[in-house]
């Protein structure tokens, strides 16, 4: 292996790395917040980038109708609740944030064709149609169980999983898509070609990563989010209600998942069921972090995509295995190390 | 009184649904193998409801790319269906999986998978297994041929690390060996890859003369992609699991001049005239888009699409000698099928014989080029 090779892989291997680093940012944060391993983190990349290649592509995306359901579900479930309750002055909110919004999204698809929009545009539609999803779901499948345990949060969490990739494969159909390069730039360097394209995966990755340390250090939410990953208890005493930090970590998780996907679509060909393991690399990232360190986290991915890339060179048809098995050491010597906290039971 | 009651009333429902043929139908329309699997599906409605003046019923389950489930649609289709002959399924694995099942209840199974092992080494079992898709050694044959023509010495293959790379690679390799080609370099990549960059530079490191995909679906448009950017300029082959118009469109420009084998439906308006297929492919390409838009056949469904073509040749002659939803019905269909002759369906002719549950000839490939962004017969 020369230097040119070294390096190109290197520089495949941090590309990738960057996208896992930020999903697992995102799979810690659910995690600290709500205990919820999100498993469907992926899918929200896939979401993401499909949406995007649709829009590109000339057509109404699915995600569209998958966006008015759940809105719908949302706005009877809390609408009969605030009803009941007599409390008719949150009712217009509510209905704007989960019906109204999605339905302006709908007819604005259908009035102006969006192949015709500028690519930024195009970008914030299909992170518009996304991002809601989020704290949809937070809403309709976790809300109701935040208080079980982790394990009953995990099986909630493979169901989310299985339903948003059969119908991922209903709207998007079961061959991936590419959207065209943000950018045709391309560098030498020591030799080795660098994509410009490549460079805004990292450089983005690197800009979002600062911009949540700067939103968890400096602003009231991120501070609320923050107390409430420390202690659940004693950050609804202190006046976070719990379903503000739910709804509001699945947001972010949401928009990290579909950014990350708007990201990678023009680098590589994105099917309806290729978040699961692009998801699932982050977590391998997670875990080094312990799903509890921020910038473990973010390291461990970055490992993870540097591992797979060299692995793919050396032994290309035990790639998966390679990284995978990465988990065992790590596990091991983090169960060596820290104490294990049994947790409450309730 | 209740018992003899529900006695009758089964009785009064088998007789009913006696006079009619059951298919029994298990596809992969979902999961890694849906790109192959839709087309299957969308193809079996188009397949006649009546043959030989019976009314024919056609049961379509998912298999999820999944044996475990392929096992339990045949086995549902069988018991519950009554079926008097089985379509299934899209894959290798799935369709040995349901191979066993059909052998012990005696039902013909006409599979739509790619890989030579359905349908040899012929034994027992596999006499009531028949194959519409052509072998891969058909299609390696044809993509050697084509290289040593072209004084290609090395080549390197970069395959899907499952039953699909495999299969080509084992096949592709016995016939290059014996031509003389040397094969430098093989390396593996997932269906799911977001990069094959370490894989096309070990590759191409060893300098080969060509380079072989083997891959199916948009998937396999990612290393020609990776070789393009990375500067390659050698010759580049795909396999015929690419031949869809979604592999063109998210190739675009970068597999221009890729050559692959296919069968001649996917080119059937540019074979010559004489050619035997091309009445019989225009057929299919014609209804196939006249149902679901220009344009948007592959060649995937064209297995589904052969298998009716020999149920229909096949049943006539069974329905002079038994009666459907009986076991001699079902043999006579088995006999009938094994006794295809000539018969030309989209993707070849078929010449069945005890010991050739294929029957695909040289006729059933052709190769071809990526040329302005759409298949271009190579003469």
């Amino acid at each position: 292996m020369d230097l040119q090779i070294f390096l190109l892989l290197g520089q495949d291997g941090i590309t990738n790395g960057a996208i896992y680093a930020l999903l697992a940012l995102a799979l810690v944060l659910v995690f600290a917040v709500t205990r919820v391993i999100f498993i469907p983190q992926g899918e929200f990349v896939a979401y993401g980038a499909l949406t995007l290649a649709s829009l590109q592509a000339g057509k109404v995306p699915g995600t569209v109708w998958l966006l008015l359901a759940l809105g719908i579900t949302v706005a009877v479930l809390d609408g009969v609740k605030l009803l009941r309750e007599g409390r008719y002055a949150k009712l217009p909110p509510l209905l704007i944030f989960n019906v109204g919004v999605p339905l302006i999204a709908a007819a604005g698809l259908f009035a102006l064709p969006p192949t015709q929009l500028p690519l930024a545009a195009q970008v914030a539609v299909s992170m518009l149609l996304v991002v809601p999803l989020g704290p949809m779901i937070y809403r309709v499948a976790y809300q109701p169980l935040a208080g079980a345990s982790v394990l009953v949060l995990l099986i909630v969490s493979v169901a989310v999983h299985v339903a948003l990739i059969g119908l991922g494969l209903l709207f998007f159909g079961a061959e991936g898509s590419r959207t065209p390069p943000f950018t045709d730039l391309s560098f030498e360097l020591a030799e080795a070609p660098l994509q410009g394209q490549t460079i805004l995966v990292v450089v983005a990755s690197a800009l979002l990563i600062i911009g949540l340390y700067f939103f968890f250090e400096r602003t009231i939410y991120g501070k609320a989010l923050r107390a409430t990953a420390m202690n659940r208890t004693g950050a609804r005493l202190m006046g976070i209600p719990p379903v503000l930090a739910g709804k509001l970590c699945f947001t972010l998780a949401a928009a990290i998942g579909a950014f990350s996907g708007i990201l990678i679509a023009p680098i590589t060909t994105i099917y309806y069921d290729s978040g699961f393991l692009i998801g699932l690399k982050g977590f391998v990232g997670a875990i080094i972090g312990g799903l509890a360190s921020y910038p473990v986290a973010a390291l461990g991915a970055i490992l993870v995509g540097l591992l797979e890339s060299y692995s793919s060179f050396y032994a290309s048809a035990f790639k998966e295995v390679i990284v995978f098995t990465l988990i065992i050491p790590v596990l091991l010597w983090r169960s060596l190390t820290s104490h294990h906290v049994e947790e409450e039971e309730e | 009184m209740v018992k003899k009651l529900t006695l009758a009333v089964l009785a009064a429902i088998s007789t009913m649904a006696l006079g009619d043929i059951n298919v029994g139908v298990s596809l992969s329309a979902t999961g890694p193998a849906a790109s192959l699997g839709i087309p299957e599906k969308n193809t079996i409605a188009l397949l006649p409801t009546t043959i030989g003046g019976q009314k024919v019923n056609y049961i379509v389950l998912d298999d999820a790319t999944d044996p475990t489930a392929a096992t339990k649609n045949i086995k549902k289709l069988i018991s519950e269906n009554k079926v008097d002959v089985m379509i299934g399924s899209t894959t290798t694995p799935n369709s040995l999986a349901m191979m066993d099942v059909a052998v012990d209840n005696e039902t013909p199974l006409i599979s739509m998978a790619g890989s030579a092992i359905v349908v040899e080494p012929m034994d027992g079992k596999r006499q009531w297994v028949f194959k519409t898709a052509q072998n891969d050694a058909h299609m390696a044959t044809a993509l050697v041929q084509h290289m040593t023509d072209r004084n290609i010495q090395s080549v390197a293959f970069i395959g899907f690390a499952d039953a699909y790379g495999e299969g080509w690679y084992k096949e592709f390799a016995k016939i290059a060996e014996a031509r003389k080609l040397k094969i430098v370099g093989s390396e593996r990549f997932q269906r799911n890859d977001t990069s094959v960059t370490g894989q096309i530079l070990k590759i191409m490191a060893a300098k080969p003369d060509a380079i072989l995909i083997g891959g199916a679906g948009t998937p396999a448009a990612l290393p020609q992609k990776a070789l393009k950017e990375k500067g390659y300029k050698g010759l580049i082959y795909q396999t015929h699991g690419v031949a869809n118009n979604d592999f063109l469109r998210v190739g675009g420009k970068d597999v221009e001049g890729a050559f692959l084998p296919v069968g001649p439906m996917v080119v059937a308006a540019q074979l010559a005239n004489d050619n035997p297929v091309k009445k019989s492919a225009l057929e299919y390409v014609t209804k196939y888009e006249a149902a679901h838009g220009k344009g948007s056949v592959s060649s995937f469904g064209g297995h589904a699409w052969d298998a009716g073509v020999l149920l229909q040749n096949a049943i006539p002659q069974a329905l002079k000698k038994a009666q459907p939803g009986t076991r001699e019905f079902r043999k006579a269909l088995r006999d009938a099928l094994e006794g295809s002759k000539n018969l030309a369906g989209a993707h070849g002719i078929f010449n069945m014989t005890p010991n050739d549950h294929q029957g695909f000839d040289q006729r059933a490939r052709v190769m071809v080029t990526i040329e302005n962004n759409t298949w271009k017969l190579l003469k």
